[in-house]
């Protein structure tokens, strides 16, 4: 597959430096060539994963909450009546995103920078940090909507896609981790060590994240005092979006709540983008 | 020389407080191989960075094949070369991966890559390994491989930021004589080294740097024959037996004292050894060896290249 169209320069043996999309789907096509070889490595993390993840809570789980003493009434009733794999599919598609981008963004950045230094030979050429920088995000992205779509696949075979719907979820997950994975690949560029913040990170942000993002149970089922932390998780705003994508039935001023979802993630996207962007710029032009 | 490839006048460099580069004037002629030679920490790849249009100047002027690196650097790097003093290929992708995705980077076609790519494994004698992942590669493979990649754009200017470091002989040798092919095609080049005889090999003319500032500059002949003399004697002696340099100096142009050995500069070494034998000086050993960039170094700074 050519992520870019050839044939750009007619004779195509004059070196030239590419403009500024150009330049960045050039940093697209290199770890593309990259994951066409080594995309066995990260298939277990990326699609394993959260496969494991639905049969546990989805299938299991769910099956538990159904059969309770109440017929599963109290289930139903915390997720708006649809049965639970369908309710958490849209959240585990966030989920797995989130995680991925949250991976993708730490040891591969580091290792760009410090151990393999591939981003100081891209800059050598007439690509610049920011374009890096870009390449590396839009990669992230196409490589979340990629195991997205296979994981729509895999949760529609056992049958917790109730419609359509459920391809907002997959643009609302790419969403959060795209947030997520901005944000985290601007510190990554900070780190001059060996990448152990990286553990806290993992710890302290990213396994609460997925704990307390309404991905399992809604949030309002939080004491009210832990509420708040998470309106301020990208996961829970990306959880909602692809559940509402998903499941449909907005309620009244439902739209506004979505504007809402989506303007957050869109501006810690653009805080992030911009860092990133900065930060690359200032390591590589050392 | 005015509209040679790399003009600098009045070039600086500084990290904070730090000044690495500290006012230099360059002039690399079009075709010639130019060397800045230098220990480490003299500011040689600074001056490299700068060159590469990386790095920005904190002051001076600077142009690089006619224009501003300020202004015009992608437009200046996809006409150069450059392979830097720590490889960094990707070494997840193979040999071949890795030429044409670099070439890629410049707006080169696939097909035309594909087909550079084909050339340059030729080159650089790598196209037995061509599919083979680059990690595995000896030391000498992946600099052969840089320096192929650095060639993907066909440049008309390569900086190679001291390129055979690290490297056994049989390598370093199979390097010089590919850096000399590229010489005879006609391709400017910038060498930076702490190799006195990398220098002297494959330097049309080259400046000495020290703590920032270039303290000479000329052909390796040139700057051989105004700082150390035709020839050198290399005396060791038993520290008890060590005579002073006042007691040497006279049979010879001039003494240098190492901490192992004595060195004598003269225009004829057999004549002062036997100088120094009749004045009834007995060193342990004795050698004479025609002067190289390595007196040069030690006579404008004091101290030797390498520590």
């Amino acid at each position: 597959m050519d992520l870019v169209g050839s044939g750009r320069v007619e004779s195509g043996g004059r070196a030239y430096a590419p403009g500024r999309v150009h330049g960045v789907l050039l940093v697209v096509e290199h770890f593309w060539r990259w994951y066409r070889r080594n995309w066995r490595a990260t298939a277990v993390s990326s699609v394993l994963q959260p496969l494991l993840f639905l049969l546990a809570f989805g299938v299991g789980f769910g099956s538990l909450l159904a059969a309770g003493p109440d017929g599963g009434a109290r289930a139903a009733e915390a997720t708006g009546g649809a049965p639970y794999l369908v309710w958490l599919a849209p959240a585990l598609l966030a989920m797995s995103a989130v995680q991925s981008a949250a991976f993708e963004s730490t040891y591969p950045v580091l290792s760009g920078f410090k151990w393999q230094r591939i981003y100081f030979a891209m800059t050598a050429t007439p690509v610049s940090g920011a374009q890096v920088a870009l390449g590396h995000l839009t990669w992230v992205g196409c490589k979340m909507l990629l195991t997205g779509g296979i994981y729509v696949v895999i949760i529609a075979l056992f049958g917790g896609v109730a419609s359509a719907g459920i391809l907002g979820s997959l643009l609302a997950a790419v969403l959060a981790g795209a947030a997520v994975a901005s944000l985290i690949t601007a510190f990554a560029a900070t780190r001059e060590d060996e990448g152990t913040a990286f553990n806290a990170i993992f710890r302290f942000v990213i396994v609460p994240m997925t704990l307390f993002s309404g991905t399992f149970f809604p949030v309002d089922r939080l004491p009210g005092w832990a509420q708040p932390v998470a309106w301020i998780s990208p996961l829970w705003h990306g959880t909602e979006l692809a559940r509402a994508a998903a499941l449909g039935g907005l309620a009244p001023g439902g739209w506004a709540l979505v504007g809402v979802h989506v303007a957050y993630l869109l501006v810690l996207l653009a805080v992030g983008v911009w860092l990133a962007m900065r930060l690359f710029t200032r390591r590589l032009a050392l | 020389m005015a509209d040679g490839p790399v003009q600098a006048r009045g070039l600086r460099k500084r990290f904070g407080e730090f000044e690495a580069v500290r006012g230099i004037d360059v002039d690399v002629a079009q075709g010639e191989v130019f060397g800045f030679l230098g220990p480490n920490g003299a500011g040689k790849s600074s001056t490299m960075r700068m060159i590469a249009c990386v790095s920005p100047r904190s002051d001076g002027t600077l142009q690089v094949l006619g224009l501003d690196p300020d202004l015009q650097g992608p437009r200046i790097r996809a006409r150069i070369g450059v392979v830097p003093q720590q490889d960094n290929l990707d070494n997840e992708l193979t040999v071949r991966e890795n030429l044409e995705i670099y070439g890629r980077y410049f707006g080169l076609s696939r097909r035309h890559v594909k087909a550079r790519a084909a050339e340059l494994l030729e080159f650089a004698q790598l196209t037995e390994r061509a599919d083979d992942a680059v990690e595995p590669l000896s030391g000498g493979m992946k600099r052969r491989l840089t320096i192929a990649r650095s060639l993907v754009n066909d440049p008309e200017l390569l900086l190679l930021d001291e390129p055979t470091t690290g490297l056994d002989p049989q390598a370093r040798h199979l390097l010089w004589e590919r850096l000399y092919q590229l010489k005879r095609r006609g391709v400017t080049q910038i060498i930076t080294t702490h190799y006195m005889d990398e220098a002297e090999q494959l330097c049309d003319r080259l400046v000495v740097m020290d703590g920032g500032l270039i303290v000479a500059e000329g052909t390796p002949a040139e700057l051989i024959r105004r700082w150390a003399g035709r020839e050198v004697v290399e005396l060791r002696f038993l520290p008890e037996r060590r005579p002073s340099v006042a007691e040497l100096e006279p049979h010879v142009d001039r003494v240098e004292e190492l901490p192992d050995r004595v060195l004598l500069y003269t225009s004829d070494g057999e004549a002062a050894q036997s100088a120094v034998h009749r004045a009834g000086l007995r060193p342990e050993s004795a050698l004479v060896r025609r002067s190289t960039l390595e007196d040069v170094f030690l006579r404008l700074t004091g101290r030797t290249l390498v520590d």
